[in-house]
């Protein structure tokens, strides 16, 4: 082989490099939760806990189909039969009221940053 | 092939360099226009498109271009083409690209781009031109390619490339066709509202397109030695300048019939572009005019057969380049929009942070180009296809 | 060389297949994801065509329009941008520019002098529709033209398409035009880069409630049921001459003129 030597100390770097989200991971601390703060007035959400942490972004982006394209502007929950007017700001902020405590920790905790408040408006904070 | 790229001379790289450092400089500004929005731009609510989009509109016919050397060569087998067209078709395929990065620098809203694939309108002209442009661009570089790879083995190309050379004769009109009817079918915009939009913007494109070709060809010529034919180089002129003839006549017919049917909505317009407004001549006029004087000054040169193959011909091509250009890079968009919808005048000029941007799509395009040529030329060295 | 381009040929083939078959699959699992049902609101507004007729004997004067454009300005939170790049969905023009097809040298100085008020048309065949890429402008079976900010590209086809200037671009960040809090907290803003326009209210008569506009005009302003012979608008256009903006581009606008 050529350069036998670089070739080898060049692959050596880069598996060190590329593995590097494992090795760092151990000289950080250990993830244990996101230390999300879940609302205090209503025990359930729309729908259980489980559907609602997977699948939260999906049921919002068919709420938005749903309301603005099919006038479908209410939604009936399964888990209680509870109707909800279908609305971001409206609805979902006025119980997870606290959008530092609720939304922000768990987008950050897991590094995805949604532009929802371009737009809509985080209720508390005004903006 | 990529690996010719890898012995080439030090100028050779240091205009690569030049372009990067270009690109880098231009896309910090593109960067500013992500962040802060086209309000960087001259665009407003009455002309909402600009420089980017017309920019896209001429490179498209840059990109169509490519089909005066192939048809020639392929349904009429005039073989002093066959040498050139690789320059063609590698052309177009950074002809493409240029107008691909016009319309992403036009956006609102860029990283949402993909929305037209997955949410496919066949209503939209503008999903039909997404559509023939990623397939015009495909067809190039397969073609381009492979019949590179051929030449190089000193081989016949594939048999199965002549199908997609024909279709990609058809296609060339078609992208410039499909471009021609963004504008063409919108109601309400006199200045685009024409049925020989689409006439026109081939005529525009099959002389503009083999004119730029033609004039980076003799700078190569002056690089490299490369030597694209004296015959082909006439005959390519020959047709340049009945498409230019053409380009100038449909433009006739719409000042017909804007001025003789005398209806104010088409006549405002173009009026505006040559005339101004309220007695004062708008910045584009002095641009209209010149690119009139320009055409005329171009076909008094290409039409005299003994002029036409003068050492004038350069001449002839640069200004038949920036009179097109000034047609449908400034004029088409500008008259387009003014008057606008209240048949009111706002004025539009490009920013100078958006003339940056859309220089920053130019120095890509060459980027590609110089890439894909390097490439062509040396294949061309290699085969002792260089010169007569 | 040769296999080897058949090689990579079959697997381009097998692959361009399969990228297929799963965009089909993709397709198929697009059924609901919410274990829910979804309904309509009861006591909203609906009509087969939504139409307004606006009476522009009874307005004078730029004053006469203000709680009509103000009502709109706070119900959707518009930014106020004061140069070419504003952001409107509703306000006030000169016949001339109104209607540019109407005006003559001669016209009665009552007629030719006045403001008149400008929003989008809720076109029956709506241009700007015809041209989103990406479905982001649509039209409701009640006739409203809406859009989805949420999809919107910002390629501003829509904008060169519409023959009435109805719609805006967000050149800049509107929320630095606007006060904080926003005037209506209820309703979000828009962002940067995306198109926008007057949405009829589509919002309030969701609520039962009929248009700001229309609420601030007392009763100037006529909003109802084009299709429904005894509606409010249906019986003002009866009774009254009307013009529309730009009839003869066949876009069949629904906001009606009575002069």
């Amino acid at each position: 082989m050529y350069n036998a030597k670089a070739v080898i100390l060049g692959i050596v770097i880069f598996v060190a490099i590329f593995s590097s989200p494992f090795w760092t991971s151990w000289i950080g601390k250990d993830y244990t939760n996101t230390g999300v703060v879940l609302p205090t007035n209503e025990k359930t959400c729309i729908e259980d806990t489980e559907f609602m942490r997977a699948n939260h972004m999906r049921l919002l982006n068919e709420w938005r189909d749903q309301a603005l394209r099919e006038e479908n502007r209410e939604y009936v929950s399964a888990l209680t039969g509870k109707k909800f007017a279908i609305s971001l700001q409206n609805t979902c902020m006025k119980c997870h009221n606290n959008y530092a405590e609720f939304c922000e920790k768990c987008h950050v905790a897991n590094s995805v940053y949604p532009y929802c408040w371009t737009c809509h408006i985080i209720p508390t904070e005004g903006k | 092939m990529v690996e010719k790229l890898l012995k080439a001379s030090v100028s050779y790289y240091l205009w690569l360099l030049f372009l990067c450092a270009v690109i880098c400089v231009c896309g910090i500004v593109y960067i500013d226009q992500l962040l802060n929005g086209l309000g960087i731009t001259g665009m407003s609510r009455d002309v909402s498109w600009g420089l980017y989009i017309s920019q896209f509109t001429y490179f498209v016919g840059v990109a169509a271009s490519a089909v005066m050397l192939v048809l020639p060569a392929y349904f009429h087998h005039y073989v002093k083409f066959k040498k050139m067209i690789i320059f063609g078709e590698f052309m177009a395929v950074a002809a493409v690209i240029m107008c691909a990065l016009f319309i992403v620098v036009d956006l609102g809203q860029p990283q949402r781009m993909l929305n037209v694939l997955l949410y496919p309108t066949p209503n939209s002209v503008m999903f039909y031109d997404m559509i023939v442009l990623i397939g015009y661009l495909l067809l190039n570089i397969v073609i381009g390619w492979v019949t590179l790879e051929a030449e190089l083995r000193d081989a016949e190309p594939p048999k199965w490339i002549k199908p997609l050379i024909y279709l990609s004769i058809l296609w060339a009109f078609s992208i410039h066709t499909v471009t021609a009817f963004l504008y063409a079918g919108i109601p309400g915009r006199h200045y685009w509202l024409t049925a020989i939009m689409a006439a026109r913007f081939l005529s525009s494109a099959f002389c503009s397109g083999p004119a730029i070709l033609l004039l980076l060809l003799f700078i190569v010529r002056r690089l490299t030695g490369f030597d694209p034919g004296r015959d082909a180089i006439k005959t390519l002129a020959t047709i340049i300048t009945y498409a230019m003839c053409i380009n100038v006549f449909f433009y006739l017919l719409e000042l017909f019939t804007a001025y003789y049917s005398n209806i104010p909505g088409h006549m405002e317009p173009i009026t505006f572009l040559f005339a101004g407004h309220g007695g004062h001549l708008a910045w584009v006029s002095y641009w209209m005019w010149a690119a009139v004087v320009m055409a005329v000054g171009c076909l008094v040169i290409l039409i005299p057969p003994q002029l036409r193959t003068s050492r004038l011909l350069p001449i002839a091509l640069i200004m038949l380049v920036a009179a097109t250009w000034i047609d449908k890079g400034l004029g088409l968009l500008i008259g387009g929009f003014t008057p606008n919808m209240f048949e009111a005048f706002t004025p539009y000029m490009p920013t100078f942070k958006e003339c940056m941007v859309a220089l920053g799509v130019y120095a890509v395009g060459a980027l590609v180009l110089s890439l894909l040529w390097r490439i062509a030329l040396s294949v061309k060295k290699e085969t002792h296809h260089f010169s007569e | 060389m040769k296999t080897s381009r058949r090689h990579f040929l079959k697997i381009a083939g097998f692959s361009a297949m399969a990228l297929a078959s799963g965009l089909a699959a993709a397709g198929a699992a697009e059924a609901q994801i919410a274990p829910g049902r979804y309904v309509k609101r009861d006591g909203m507004l609906t009509a087969k065509r939504w139409a307004m007729v606006i009476d522009t004997r009874r307005f004078r004067t730029e004053a006469d329009y203000a709680p009509c454009i103000e009502a709109c300005q706070k119900a959707h939170n518009i930014p106020d941008i004061h140069d070419d790049r504003n952001v409107k969905w509703i306000w006030t023009d000169t016949f001339e520019h109104v209607f540019p097809d109407e005006m003559n040298a001669h016209l009665n100085t009552a007629t030719r002098s006045k403001p008149y008020l400008l929003l989008c048309n809720h076109c029956t065949n709506p241009p700007c529709v015809r041209v989103c890429p990406t479905q982001a402008t649509y039209k409701m079976e009640d006739g409203i033209v809406a859009m989805d900010y949420h999809r919107c590209i910002g390629c501003r086809f829509c904008m060169a398409g519409c023959p009435y200037g109805a719609r805006s671009f967000n050149f800049v960040d509107p929320r630095n035009y606007l006060s904080n809090p926003v005037p209506n907290p209820d309703f979000p803003t828009r962002m940067i880069g995306v198109v926008e326009k007057c949405n009829f209210c589509v919002e309030r008569l969701a609520e039962g409630k009929l248009p700001a506009c229309v609420e601030a005009a007392r009763g100037a302003i006529l909003f109802g049921d084009l299709e429904d012979p005894n509606s409010n608008v249906r019986q003002a256009l009866a009774a009254r001459f009307s013009i529309r903006r730009k009839p003869s581009l066949g876009t069949q606008p629904g906001v009606y003129y009575l002069i």
